[in-house]
């Protein structure tokens, strides 16, 4: 049913830099934030191998649940879901699709990555930021908490030796780069801490265009509110 | 090493009612998106219901909350019925991954980005697929065993990852251990489970 994806993807080229276990656990359990899911899902659309994962760990949740002690519900409570089951049809949890423009039959940014853009790879409003690199911002989860972009680096292009504040993950979507921790194409992602001082190069084939989530540098309050967050909402 | 031990095999009377339970959540799920069948519906609402009530106490709702998403997820679980396939996932998985993300919209306001199966762009699973080779019911009965079986410790930590909306860090935070300490300890529970999973892992293959 499905083309591969002719110049993007080569035949059998699997990701081989996935995510680590534990932000596959989050992600599966829905302890990971909007930003950071995103990431995740979309290596997921790319990586049959941690769709799988992913799934077995979602099972995990199931049988979690099973075996928690039952809580009494309020009366009436079933009353309620019987009665609402006979009105009209709204699914009371909307499906999570956004924006959906036409697309032609191989898109290269897969779901749900286009959808947040609201568009496929070639009408990016991309920004220069530093000759060489372009990015585009993207409306996803708390910005007071990470900020979320594309970035579009020219074939060959080196970037400045740089360290993060807090986590970076990149995701390469179209090309390639290299830094001192290996070499990243299509599907690949890389997760860079603090103590990672990097000099990312892209490779000299086309340029490198990327999904990039940071911590933004309020993280600590931005953890510290939202271990709070669901006492303040009640 | 490398020789697949066969004691998994042996049902042990848990295992036999948890087989069972599966069986029987799975059928009354099915007659819902079959049959829209109101009778079985009841019966899965006084099955799942409460338990998922449980399960959003622990992430920080408050009852009337709770109880709200309980009741949005039970409607969802009639209306989207159809689409639950017994092959892919058992009915309690089928269901927590609907409470999931109905509770990160509800407590977090956040949406849930997930893949869409249908995209064109999506790189599908090679076709003979290694570890499709397990039922998931006898996949559901193993878990259960091997979260019955894991130490004390890390179930404790594996529960407060999935039950409570909170990232590692915080976990961290709350029961005062190193992060480095949690994760370890996640990442083992998560190797037991596996193992449990995909006997052909047993000889340590990648």
């Amino acid at each position: 049913m499905m083309e591969p994806l002719d110049h993007f993807q080569a035949a059998g080229t699997a990701p081989s830099h996935h995510p680590t276990e534990d932000l596959l656990l989050a992600y599966a359990a829905g302890g990971l934030d909007e930003a950071m899911s995103l990431v995740v899902a979309t290596h997921l659309a790319l990586c049959p191998r941690c769709r799988a994962e992913v799934t077995r760990l979602e099972a995990v949740g199931g049988a979690l649940i099973d075996d928690l002690a039952p809580a009494a519900l309020g009366v009436g409570v079933l009353d309620t879901v019987l009665a609402r089951l006979d009105e009209p049809n709204h699914d009371p949890i909307p499906l999570p699709v956004i924006r959906r423009r036409p697309v032609g039959p191989a898109p290269v940014l897969p779901e749900p990555l286009r959808s947040y853009i609201g568009c496929d790879i070639g009408r990016i409003g991309w920004s220069r930021t530093i000759p060489g690199l372009e990015e585009a911002d993207i409306a996803c989860g708390d910005r007071r908490r990470t900020r979320v972009r594309m970035m579009r680096i020219r074939g060959g292009m080196g970037m400045p030796r740089h360290t993060h504040h807090g986590n970076e993950l990149t995701l390469v979507l179209a090309g390639g780069f290299a830094d001192e921790t290996g070499h990243f194409l299509r599907g690949d992602l890389a997760v860079t801490d603090p103590s990672i001082d990097h000099r990312p190069i892209a490779d000299d084939d086309g340029d490198c265009i990327c999904l990039a989530v940071t911590d933004a540098p309020l993280r600590l309050t931005g953890r510290f509110l939202r271990l709070l967050n669901p006492f303040l909402r009640l | 090493m490398g020789v697949p031990r066969r004691r998994m095999d042996r049902m042990t009377a848990p295992d036999m009612a948890q087989s069972a339970e599966i069986d029987r959540t799975n059928g009354l799920l099915l007659r819902v998106a079959r049959e829209h069948d109101r009778q079985a519906f009841v019966e899965l609402f006084h099955h799942f219901a409460p338990r998922l009530k449980s399960f959003l106490l622990k992430g920080g709702a408050d009852a009337g909350m709770a109880e709200e998403i309980v009741q949005d997820v039970m409607v969802t679980v009639w209306r989207r019925a159809g689409s639950f396939d017994p092959a892919l996932s058992a009915a309690g998985t089928w269901i927590f991954t609907i409470a999931r993300n109905r509770r990160i919209d509800r407590l977090r306001q956040e949406r849930r980005p997930e893949i869409d199966p249908d995209d064109p762009a999506l790189v599908p699973a090679p076709v003979n697929a290694a570890d499709e080779g397990m039922m998931i019911e006898e996949q559901s009965v193993r878990l259960h065993r091997a979260i019955r079986e894991l130490p004390a410790e890390q179930a404790e930590l594996l529960k407060m990852a999935y039950f409570q909306d909170k990232a590692h860090s915080a976990i961290a935070q709350e029961s005062n251990l190193p992060l480095g300490t949690v994760k370890s300890r996640l990442r083992l529970a998560l190797a037991r489970l596996r193992k449990a999973l995909d006997p052909a892992e047993l000889g340590g293959g990648a």
